[in-house]
């Protein structure tokens, strides 16, 4: 069974009908037991850094995340907080993965929120990337970003570098969103769920 | 390198999917989800889903529609229609949408744009405006998606634009209601004094016949995104085609 937590933020379902799409049993849950449980565990999250923290405190969740020894994803702020902390705030987050989420600079020509579709460029193999075209476009729809460090395992451009994929351990993060990439997406979500993260 | 959106748009009323021509004379053109479905395939970039007539008619957009439509696509999906609070808004997103757009409600309570976005995240507040053009200016209109309901602003575009950016929108998306549903292009001139003022995308909408006329807006306007409806739910230009060829044209697209 594949967990995804339940962090109340708003758009969970995309991800739960991505996996249904491609026949995979999900549930949504706060639970932490069932979290642990789980053979795979997504943790979304759109919306603020500070609120999605104080989210996962208020459902206990923060120490049963970091805990987790099966493989999970976090997509989009679901990445951002396995780093240390955000600018988007004053909160710690997961701190899974070294270094500081910080603002997209706008500037002319380079628009914030760095919102479509945009490639990205991956460092070193990565079973996640698995049959995806390395020209294959993801769907970004983020401000703030993470930085590009030992752990990254793809890279994205947009007026500066930063991290479009992250992975320590048995903890990845994606910034676009795989749920709303197509047939890169749902490829990229088949590579997690088949255990080869 | 970021790709340009090509955009189709769903306007639906009661439950089908209709087009007008300068927002009036609505006819049947399709079926919700035949259409949604056949976009994705075409590789549509995102998929607008409008409720034109939720707002003027005070109701919020349908969740079931919204969750249909959202099982099947594995693009992003914006919905408007009428959303007029944060429990609305969110029921919308919960229901499987990946971005709001507001428009009459946003004219209505501006501060409901920045309560979106404290709460959701600026990236999935889209403010949608309907601009007419008057005596040399643009102007802003409220309630288009009933042509006896739809009445004058104080807004001149260009400041609700700045305004709606201010306040924490993070997309816009001129409708430029001369050249809706007319077929001549869209309003390279608008667009581009309103993308100068913006430092969030911004998205063309009204006036799309041709596949040239997207190529102008990317390069003559500058735009991130190009939405258009009667044109693709007719037939008259196909996504995938309209891709290949501003590929050959050096428009940064998603293949």
């Amino acid at each position: 069974m594949l967990a995804i937590v339940d962090s109340g933020g708003a758009n969970i379902s995309s991800v739960r009908f991505a996996l249904e799409r491609l026949g995979v049993r999900s549930e949504l849950t706060a639970d932490p037991a069932v979290i642990r449980a789980a053979e795979h565990v997504i943790l979304p999250g759109v919306g603020s850094a500070v609120e999605g923290m104080k989210r996962l405190q208020a459902k206990g969740l923060i120490e049963c995340l970091r805990g987790l020894t099966q493989p999970v994803l976090g997509i989009c702020l679901g990445m951002q907080l396995l780093f240390e902390s955000s600018a988007e705030g004053p909160t710690k987050t997961l701190g899974l993965i070294p270094g500081r989420v910080a603002l997209l600079p706008d500037s002319p020509g380079i628009r914030v929120p760095h919102m479509g579709w945009n490639t990205i460029m991956a460092g070193k193999p990565v079973a996640l990337l698995d049959g995806i075209a390395k020209a294959a476009h993801f769907y970004f729809v983020h401000s703030y970003a993470g930085p590009v460090n030992p752990f990254t395992f793809a890279s994205c451009e947009h007026g500066t570098p930063f991290a479009a994929m992250v992975k320590r351990g048995n903890f990845s993060g994606v910034q676009f969103h795989p749920e709303r990439s197509g047939a890169a997406g749902s490829r990229l979500l088949q590579n997690f769920v088949g255990g080869r993260a | 390198m970021l790709a340009r959106r090509i955009i189709p748009c769903l306007d639906v009323r009661d439950g089908q999917v209709v087009k007008g021509t300068q927002f009036r004379a609505h006819e049947v053109v399709g079926d919700i989800l035949t259409l949604a479905q056949r976009y994705r395939d075409e590789g549509a970039d995102e998929l607008v889903f409008y409720d034109i007539t939720a707002s003027s008619d005070s109701r919020t957009v349908s969740i079931d529609w919204v969750t249909r439509v959202a099982r099947v696509l594995d693009i992003p999906f914006c919905v408007a229609g009428g959303i007029r609070s944060l429990d609305g808004a969110r029921q919308i997103l919960h229901g499987g949408a990946d971005k709001i757009s507001l428009n009459s409600p946003a004219l209505e309570k501006p501060a409901l744009i920045t309560a979106l976005a404290t709460e959701f995240g600026s990236q999935c507040v889209v403010v949608g405006i309907d601009s007419w053009q008057e005596q040399g200016d643009y102007f802003v209109k409220q309630y288009t998606g009933d042509p006896d309901k739809t009445r004058a602003t104080r807004w001149r575009t260009i400041d609700w634009a700045r305004a709606a950016q201010k306040l924490g929108a993070g997309e816009v998306v001129l409708n430029c209601m001369n050249q809706d549903g007319m077929r001549q292009g869209y309003d390279l001139v608008q667009l581009k004094l309103v993308r100068e003022v913006l430092t969030i995308p911004l998205i063309a909408s009204g006036g799309a016949g041709t596949a040239e006329h997207f190529r102008d807006v990317f390069r003559g306007a500058g735009v991130d995104g190009a939405l258009a409806a009667s044109v693709f739910h007719q037939g008259t230009i196909q996504i995938s085609a309209l891709k290949n060829q501003l590929l050959a044209d050096g428009v940064p697209i998603r293949p």
